[in-house]
């Protein structure tokens, strides 16, 4: 039993559980599944500084999707502590492997290879590109687009909506981009 | 922006009395976020290397999970609009569309910013807050960075293309 709840889910089981997260919140309070609304919330509770962007009533207006961001969290917890096996190993494919031990990462045990992404990572030059200008692009990039891949990618395409299509579209030029090009050089 | 989420509300007018919401309603968005917490985590959607093989074609995994979290969502809005559902405080359910713009300039210039930021940090929003629940408490650097980017492109949103 506790090896069928440690072994990773399959995509017909993740997918369709975050695809009823859509109906969900509708049903819940008539609300829009979007995450990175979190990151403008966050930032007009704690540094609005009279920036139009931030100048509205966060609690009102995303009081419920921190809440849910909050969820996230205690659910990546739960998750971590219950369902994860000790050592564990994402199974990624062969040539996923090779091509990011060409890239120069050796360990690709965990959640994140450690040697890009850890505590420790932030004393070299790509652990801050990773974590601190990946962080800033994402935090830029969705709010310029209106909205991550929750936003775009799930909900706006959901109802077929082209300014949708045209940022996932982005989404994935820009992922393609940083991937085959950007990072080799990078790293 | 801002007014364009006032007339949402204006819209909604159950949604927005007090903080928002009951305690069973809030209560309802962090269980939802926590089921969705333990999906990123056990759909291994939320780690670095199933970004990187999603971007290097090598594997189905992620773009299946997407399609069929689409494919359910864009179900589950049909169904919510053709029996005319009600959300649980007994709100009428609006879909709000996203605005367009001239050339959608926006969306396709702001979407490539963040699908760089995607490639590079393999984690989107919701996955941030996952691996920091899962343990891995060096992506607060990342979300810092995150409320930075946010943070800075409020202040310059009157000068970028829209």
């Amino acid at each position: 039993m506790m090896k069928l709840l440690q072994a990773p889910w399959p995509w017909y089981v993740a997918g369709p559980l975050i695809g009823l997260m859509v109906p969900a919140l509708l049903l819940i309070g008539g609300k829009s599944f979007g995450i990175s609304s979190n990151l403008r919330h966050a930032c007009a509770a704690l540094v609005p500084s009279g920036i139009p962007l931030f100048e509205y009533d966060w609690r009102r207006e995303g009081g419920w999707n921190l809440l849910c961001a909050l969820g996230i969290v205690i659910g990546g917890l739960l998750a971590s502590s219950v369902l994860l096996p000790d050592g564990y190993t994402v199974a990624i494919s062969p040539a996923t492997e090779r091509d990011l031990h060409v890239l120069g990462l050796h360990d690709l045990s965990g959640l994140m290879p450690q040697e890009l992404m850890g505590w420790a990572a932030l004393a070299s030059r790509r652990g801050w590109l990773t974590l601190g200008l990946g962080g800033f692009l994402v935090g830029f990039g969705s709010r310029w687009a209106g909205g991550c891949t929750s936003g775009h990618a799930i909900s706006g395409l959901a109802t077929f909506q082209l300014p949708s299509l045209i940022a996932v579209i982005g989404f994935f030029a820009g992922g393609l981009l940083m991937t085959h090009l950007i990072l080799p050089l990078l790293f | 922006m801002t007014s364009q989420s006032t007339v949402a509300s204006a819209l909604t007018p159950a949604a927005h009395d007090s903080a928002g919401s009951t305690v069973l309603t809030q209560l309802l968005y962090v269980t939802a976020g926590a089921l969705l917490g333990i999906v990123f985590v056990k759909s291994e959607v939320l780690t670095w290397y199933r970004i990187q093989e999603m971007f290097r074609f090598q594997s189905a995994h992620m773009y299946l999970v997407i399609a069929s979290a689409l494919a359910v969502a864009a179900i589950g809005i049909q169904v919510i609009q053709r029996l005319g559902c009600r959300a649980l405080g007994g709100e009428a359910i609006a879909l709000k569309p996203k605005a367009r713009t001239p050339w959608g300039a926006r969306y396709w210039m702001g979407g490539t910013v963040f699908g760089l930021g995607w490639g590079l940090l393999g984690a989107c929003p919701g996955p941030i807050f996952a691996l920091i629940g899962a343990g891995a408490t060096s992506m607060s650097v990342a979300l810092v960075s995150a409320m930075a980017g946010t943070w800075l492109y409020g202040a310059m949103e009157s000068r970028l293309p829209q």
